[in-house]
Parts: C-alpha cells; structure tokens; sequence
C-alpha cells in the first residue's frame, strides 16, 4: 500500500501537524519508504495467533480508590505556555 | 585530576568509602573534564553547583558512616528523564523550557543511593534515533575517532550523549532509555557497556514516553560491574507505573565473575545477515571460542521470525509515539505558536516544535492506527510480535540460558552518512537489538574488540525474562577476555 498526496494531507490534519504544501511530496515520498519497509510482514502466516497486549504476563496492579496527590494547582500550571487564575488559557472554542 | 575520572564507578565507590578520596574531589574533577570537553556537545545542560552540593552532602553521609550505594558517584543523566527543578526537554523544541515538578522514579533512587547530578545529557529527538542526528540541540561526537582521520562520528543514539560522555570519562556512569536499542547501540559504538533490562524492571515513571510497551530505562557504564551496580539502583517495584513489576531486585554485582560453566547459550543463526562486515563475524566467533573456553556450552538456535522484527517494530512504535505525543498541544507545557483558533494553533505549535524525524514518526503512526488500516498494520504487528516473542519461549524451554549475537550490524558512522534520503537505512542499525524490545527480554551490551580502523565493536547477549544476573556473568566473563577500550582524547 502507498499513499497519495491527499493521504498525507488528512494524515496531518489528523496528527494536527501543520504541513506545507511544498513539504507534501517530500513527505509522500518518506512515508511510502516506510510502508514499503513493513510490507514484508504481509507474508507472515499469523492464523490463529492472537496480537500482543502485555509482553510480560502480568495482571494489572490495583490500589484503593483515594486520593493520593493534589493540591498543587501551582506546580501544575507552572510550565503553562499562558495561565490566568488557576486556569489554563487557550484561544476561543466555542463561539 | 586526571586520575579521578579514569577510575570505574566500583574503584570510586571503594576509595570514597574509606575515605581516600573526597566526593568533592570526585564532583570536581568530573565538573571539569565536562566543562572541557564541550566540542562533544555531549551535554545539554550542565549542573556544577549542583553536583558540589550533593557531592558536600554524600561527604557529610560517609563521616557519618551513613553512606548510600551510591555516595558520591558523579552521574550524567539522560534528558529523557525528569528532574524536579532542572531543564529537560527529550532535545525537543516542542519541550522548550520544560521544568519539572517532579522526579523521575528512577533518578529519584539513583539520589536516595548517594548519586550526584553533573547534569543532562543529549539524545535524539524524544529518543527517535540511532545517530544521535535528531536532537533539536544539535549532533553528539563520539570521543572515537577512526585511526588517522578526523572525520567526526556518530556516538550512537538515541542515548548518544549519555554513551559519549561514558566514553570520554566525563562521568562514572549515565541513565539511558532503549526502545529498539538505543542503550546497547550507543554503547556498542563507544566501547561501553549498556544493559536494557526486562521490560517491567525498572520504572518508567517520569521519563519521557516515546513507544510505552518497549521503551525501558538501563545505565551505560565503563564496565560490566559499574552497570551491575548502578542498575541495582535504578530498578524495583513502584506503585507509580502499572507495568513496573513487583519483583524484587537481586544483588546484581554478585553476579559479575561468577561461574559460566555448563551455561547453554543459544546461537540464532538468523543472526548471520548477508553482506555483513567479516569484523562482525569475527568478533560474534570470538566471543563465542571465549564462552566455550569459559565453559559454557554452545547450542545452534533459530529464532524464524527475527527479519520481520524490525517492520513491526516500525509499526508498532509510532503507533505508540502517536499516541503519547499527542500530548504535546501548546496548551500546558512547552512551546505554543498561536493560531487563529485552537486548532489553528495546535497544528502550528506541533508543525514548528517537533522535528522531521519525529513528525515522519507521529504521522505514520497516525496512520497505521486510523479507521480502515489499524487491522492490517497495527494489528498484524501485533500478532507478529506473539510470534516474535513465541521463538525466543521456545528456545529458552529448551534449555538456554542466554543467546550471543553482534550489537550492530556496523561500527560507527560518519555524521550525515546515514538516512539522508531513505529513512530506512538509518533503521537498520537496530537490526540485531529491536527483537529484543518486541519480547521484553533483557540485553547486554559489551564491548569485544575493535574493527579494522580501531573504532570499538560490541557483543549483545539476550537473557530470560528478569534474569538479568545470567547477562552479567557472561558479560563479565567476556569482559575479561576482550579487555577495556578507552577513547584517545582529541577534545
């Protein structure tokens, strides 16, 4: 399988990376290497074999539903491209 | 002070303890040869005053007879990890000026030990790389140099500034993080040795997510004990990581020296590419003749699976990158561009702060993962996996301990060899080390010899899950044999 140009574009849109429309050949091109690399694994037989979830067999560890950590409404908002009243700040999203 | 920093992270530890040497002495010298060797660009942010800090503080602990496993032991880490209080930033731009709040879990041991910070060390753009080429904070120079030339090499990646400044003895010892190998690659280019323990060994709570089912935490040292020493520090149970295991950790330096006899060491004859360098083979064959003469039995093993490792590897981790960077939205931490509304400046934000590696990764993995392909890429990887991890089952019910394979296909390469055009040619340095990640088992490696041109070549060895124990005393068996390769400083 390979990609077109319009591929790449919803792939970006998805991915909400900005792409320039003279970066979208360069990219086709990068990507189509990468499927063509995993192409391969079309001619493993993988009938009857179930996907891997967790490579070592483990259970999920379980704890008490309770607090554990809070209060650091500070220390949160501390790396906040912009902040204002214990509030993260972002453009406009609903109108 | 010279000697200070020439000395193993055992040899240091022995000398603080009685009283010898100073932990400032130590931080000192270590503070200075970082200092000097800047061409490296091994670090991307050095911390002096903090490491004279702690290092008074570990001298306090040892006149007090109070010291940790680690007292005084001057160590580089990662930017991968977080630091509470100092700079990390995965050598994203997208991370900016990141501060932390909070430790890493396993830095957070290495410092309860007694472990002083000389600072962070460069990697490979949120550890997608093998070159170390990735990194928003430029390129890291092996202290190796082909004999004769002054070309620069790659150290390796994505640990590359870690391994560099291993091998330049600007450090005792330093954190790492392998996905697909980027502790044993990077340590195979320098002539160190790196191990990546079981997946589950060590905490992968405040480091930097980049593919979550592979990515572990592992040290890169100058020997095999330094790292059995220092990954006792850094693995264990934490409540803080679901998939930390709760097994407890065993005193990994007992195992350095022991006995190999009658170890069954499995050889995958999948192993042997075509059109490997004859150095590679040379090197795999000598280690195994030193083995033999251990006293460890050699069994041929194949593992059939072993070529589509490294494609399902390249599904699977940007399926997972895709997700975990995500994150990365102008919103909470790091870089924001604006935009002319939230999506506008979502897409702008991750446009300039992620680099072309990273973006070629997330939007792969955006696709493998979307509606009406997640069943023949992501899945199918999946069950590969099943099938890879199923080989290595079989071969250890039969009865081997361990396997011997070469680390890398090749020795170090010039910066801007590799991958300029196809991204591919750069992913096959991972070749031998990927299958290793796609099983959760652990691996070693260490160093054997040098090739034609004196740039170091390594030997990996794979182990049973949390055996970790079986990996030192190989490792340290062919240690003995292979002896220590230490960088000529031209820096």
């Amino acid at each position: 399988m390979s990609v077109d140009a319009q591929t790449v574009r919803r792939i970006a849109r998805l991915a909400r990376i900005a792409v320039a429309e003279d970066e979208v050949e360069h990219l086709q091109g990068e990507l189509n290497a990468m499927l063509a690399f995993v192409e391969q694994l079309a001619e493993v037989n993988v009938d009857g074999v179930e996907p891997m979830t967790s490579v070592t067999p483990m259970a999920m560890k379980m704890r008490a539903d309770e607090v554990t950590d809070g209060g650091n409404a500070e220390a949160v908002l501390g790396n906040a491209p912009q902040s204002d009243d214990g509030y993260y700040m972002v453009p406009k999203v609903i109108e | 002070m010279t000697e200070l920093t020439s000395l193993t992270l055992a040899d240091a530890r022995d000398r603080l303890r009685s009283k010898d040497i100073s932990a400032v002495e130590l931080a000192s010298a270590h503070v200075d040869a970082v200092a000097k060797a800047r061409a490296l660009n091994a670090f991307v942010l050095e911390t002096p005053e903090q490491a004279l800090t702690m290092a008074k503080a570990s001298d306090a602990r040892i006149a007090k007879g109070e010291a940790g496993p680690l007292e005084g032991i001057p160590l580089a880490i990662k930017d991968l990890f977080a630091t509470e209080g100092v700079r990390t930033t995965a050598c994203s731009k997208i991370l900016g000026d990141f501060v932390p709040a909070y430790e890493s879990t396993v830095s957070s041991q290495l410092w309860r030990d007694g472990a002083v910070l000389l600072g962070k060390t460069n990697n490979d753009e949120f550890a997608m790389g093998s070159s170390n080429e990735t990194s928003h904070f430029g390129a890291v120079q092996s202290p190796w140099r082909r004999e004769g030339s002054n070309t620069p090499l790659v150290p390796g990646g994505s640990s590359g500034g870690s391994a560099a400044a291993v091998a330049a003895q600007l450090c005792l010892g330093a954190t790492a993080t392998d996905t697909g190998g980027s502790i044993r690659q990077p340590a195979a280019f320098t002539g160190t040795v790196g191990i990546k323990p079981t997946y589950g060994r060590c905490s992968r709570w405040g480091i930097v997510a980049f593919a979550s089912s592979l990515d572990q935490a592992g040290p890169i040292t100058k020997t095999v004990r330094d790292a059995a020493i220092m990954l006792r520090s850094m693995a264990g149970p934490d409540a803080k990581d679901t998939t930390c295991a709760d097994i407890a950790v065993p005193d990994y330096e007992a195992s350095v020296g022991k006995s190999v006899k009658g170890l069954r060491i499995g050889i995958p004859k999948e192993y042997r590419l075509d059109g490997m360098p004859f150095e590679i083979e040379k090197i795999w064959t000598q280690g195994c003749d030193w083995l033999k003469a251990a006293g460890a039995e050699l069994v041929d093993v194949s593992l059939p699976h072993t070529k589509y490792a490294l494609p399902a590897y390249y599904i699977v981790a940007p399926a997972e990158a895709s997700s975990n960077l995500a994150r990365y939205d102008g919103v909470r931490y790091g870089l924001r561009v604006p935009g002319r509304d939230i999506t506008d400046m979502y897409e702008k934000t991750r446009a300039e702060g992620f680099g072309a590696e990273v973006r070629r990764r997330v939007m792969i993995g955006t696709y493998v993962l979307s509606a009406g392909y997640y069943d023949a890429y992501y899945l199918r990887a999946q069950k590969v996996r099943t099938l890879i991890k199923r080989d290595f089952e079989q071969c250890f019910a039969q009865g081997v301990h361990a396997m011997l394979t070469p680390a890398t296909p090749s020795a170090s390469f010039g910066i801007g060899e590799k991958g300029g055009a196809d991204p591919v040619e750069m992913y096959l340095n991972d070749v031998f080390t990927v299958t290793v990640n796609m099983a959760g088992l652990p691996g070693i490696a260490v160093p054997a010899g040098t090739d034609a041109q004196g740039l170091p070549l390594g030997l990996q060895l794979i182990g049973r899950p949390f055996d970790e124990e079986t990996l030192f005393a190989l490792g340290s068996a062919i240690e003995r044999e292979a002896g220590h390769f230490v960088a000529k400083p031209w820096w």
